[in-house]
């Protein structure tokens, strides 16, 4: 009778234990779910190993050294951290306004922040000239009153980067912001801080590791962008050619160059991504 | 019967109040919240209330965290209505604590000495005083997250007594420790209070924090006070419900004519009391008897047939309550539960001698 109960329970329990569960987890995979998810695996990592085999090992450490990769890594890195310096500097205070001030169209102001996460890179380039342009509704001012000019130089290279990288970075702290309890402010109030010295001094240290995050999520974005800086600062080698341009430069000339830089731009994802681990590896 | 304590504070000889004088109305949507609040300085009192009577909502008024609808605000004879809370002279301690995860005890308590101006060594020296004298000069330089419930709430109460309130407001201030910290805590705390110069509120829905902890009690039902007074006063004279289950009495409305009370529930009750008009009657559980068989020879005063409703251990105690002529609460051993062979459903007798109830007007 109590073999019988053993046996029953094994077979259709639903009660077992985590052992059992798993067993029955890998049985479970029905093959129409396993089949397209391995193909989407591989769709994945084969590029990523296609580029690791044709990589010219070889003279990878003269290409490496030329003065044009140097030259474009070297653009690409400042860029990039001027950007995300930008980002926070106005990113922050935005995602604070969002995330704790009630006021009127607030969700469309946040709908209007998040537009340039999903635009095409090359829109906001445009959009961009339109605007900062030498003839933009806002450039020609500067270039008339201060004799400023954006596009076409490094300092638009970091506006193109900052206007694509900035979404990623207000979205990140906001949501931080959300989680955190706005409760510690009250308790700053109470004990005679102002609403900035309770952002400055509690606020901003509880989501300090949501604002790194951000920043360095943005600041992977801004290494990366291509459509808004090409379109909007152009690709002169030195001021504006920053190293996604250089790759698909060297592409035409010179394909070897072309996977090496690739290269040292996958060997900077893994970073961010080794970076960030402990924030979202861990999330399942 | 009345207590000194009872009386507000009034103007005093230059016209000037101290103190804090209080009505406080909040609106929000069907909950209204209408307190009025007078407070002596060096007086500590307690809003005690069932939750979501509004008691936090006082607090965080008087705060300046959730504005008036209307009533007014003055402490020490100054309007608190228009200053916003960083500016208040008052102090909080949180239910729980929020002590500031990412700074030192240390810094928890300079926070607030930092904000009205002193500079970093300065604020540093009063907090290292504040923590001296509360205990804790030993975790100066630990974080929250590894002080115990007992010292996070020392620290917390350092750290809003350093910006040196005018109106110290703790809202739960024992709730989030367990029951034998509390216990240590209570007392410490009730030290603490009592070395406290101004006003003191605060807000609890257990009444042995708030009779040990303060000098007058302000009960609060659904945003309105229904009871104040001395914690003596209101034990021995609960007038709603909630207070008299609070203290554990029967409690009774009625109308007295002489040593005979009738009840609004129906029955009368005798009482050694001389009243007349509409009175309550409040006798302890354990003031019942209980018996299976009419008790013969007994006067028909205070007797009255009940059933058993349900039975519990209270403490050594077995607490009965009873349905039937009167809705009653009666404690027993528990050998005598047993004897009278006790159970839901079952038919009994009650039966209370006038000495041991108590009759006061309305």
């Amino acid at each position: 009778m109590t073999e019988l109960d053993k046996t029953g329970a094994a077979a259709g329990a639903p009660r077992g234990g985590p052992r059992r569960r798993r067993i029955r987890g890998r049985r479970g995979v029905p093959l129409p779910l396993l089949v397209p998810a391995l193909l989407g695996l591989a769709f994945l990592i084969v590029p990523l190993v296609a580029l690791l085999v044709r990589a010219p090992w070889r003279s990878l450490p003269e290409l490496l050294t030329s003065a044009e990769v140097w030259q474009a890594l070297q653009l690409s890195l400042v860029c990039a951290t001027a950007a995300t310096a930008v980002s926070l500097v106005i990113g922050v205070p935005l995602a604070w306004l969002l995330a704790r001030v009630e006021f009127r169209g607030r969700g469309l102001v946040r709908a209007l922040v998040t537009l340039p996460l999903v635009l095409p890179p090359v829109v906001g380039g445009v959009a961009l000239l339109m605007a900062l342009g030498r003839n933009g509704i806002v450039g020609k001012s500067l270039d008339d009153w201060f004799g400023i000019t954006l596009p076409f130089t490094t300092a638009g290279v970091v506006i193109a980067e900052a206007f694509v990288a900035m979404p990623f970075l207000v979205i990140s702290v906001e949501g931080t912001l959300r989680a955190a309890d706005p409760r510690f402010e009250e308790a700053a109030a109470t004990l005679g801080a102002s609403r900035f010295t309770a952002f400055r001094r509690v606020t901003l240290p509880l989501i300090a590791p949501g604002v790194a995050a951000g920043a360095v999520l943005a600041w992977a974005r801004a290494l990366g962008e291509f459509g808004a800086t090409i379109t909007f600062a152009g690709n002169f080698p030195g001021r504006t050619q920053t190293m996604p341009l250089a790759v698909y430069l060297a592409l035409q000339s010179d394909p070897e160059a072309a996977i090496a830089l690739s290269l040292v731009l996958l060997t900077v994802s893994v970073a961010v991504l080794a970076g960030l681990r402990d924030r979202w590896m861990t999330a399942g | 019967m009345t207590d000194t304590r009872d009386t507000a504070p009034g103007p005093r000889s230059d016209g000037r109040a101290e103190g804090l004088d209080a009505r406080l109305v909040v609106g929000r949507g069907a909950f209204r919240l209408d307190v009025a609040l007078t407070v002596a300085p060096g007086e500590v009192v307690a809003l005690l209330g069932p939750n979501g009577a509004g008691k936090t909502t006082a607090l965080r008024a008087l705060a300046g965290l959730t504005p008036l609808t209307a009533g007014h605000l003055r402490l020490d004879g100054q309007a608190l209505e228009p200053t916003p809370p960083e500016s208040r002279p008052v102090g909080v301690v949180f239910q729980d604590y929020l002590l500031f995860p990412h700074l030192t005890a240390l810094d928890n308590v300079a926070f607030g000495p930092r904000c009205q101006g002193s500079a970093k060594a300065e604020a540093r020296a009063q907090a290292s005083e504040w923590l001296g004298r509360l205990g804790l000069a030993d975790h100066a330089g630990a974080k929250p997250r590894k002080l115990s419930g007992g010292q996070a709430q020392r620290v917390a109460l350092a750290r809003a007594l350093a910006t040196r309130p005018r109106l110290l407001l703790l809202d739960e201030p024992l709730a989030a420790l367990d029951a034998r910290t509390r216990l240590e805590v209570r007392s410490q705390l009730r030290r603490h209070l009592a070395e406290f110069e101004a006003v003191a509120v605060l807000v609890t829905h257990d009444p042995l924090d708030a009779m040990v902890l303060a000098d007058r009690l302000v009960v609060v039902e659904d945003g309105r006070v229904v009871q104040e007074g001395a914690p003596s006063h209101i034990a021995r004279h609960p007038r709603t419900d909630y207070i008299a289950q609070l203290v554990g009495l029967n409690l009774f409305r009625g109308t007295a004519d002489g040593h005979t009370v009738r009840l609004d529930a129906g029955p009368c009750v005798t009482t050694t009391e001389d009243l007349s008009g509409p009175v309550f009657v409040a006798f302890p559980p354990n003031a019942v008897t209980l018996h299976r068989e009419r008790p013969a020879g007994a006067s028909a005063r205070n007797l009255w047939h009940c059933e058993i409703a349900g039975l519990e251990t209270h403490g050594d105690q077995i607490r009965a309550d009873l349905t039937g002529e009167l809705p009653l609460a009666a404690d027993l051993t528990t050998v005598a539960a047993a004897e009278l062979d006790l159970r839901p459903g079952a038919a009994v007798w009650a039966t209370v001698k006038a000495t041991q109830t108590h009759a006061y007007p309305v």
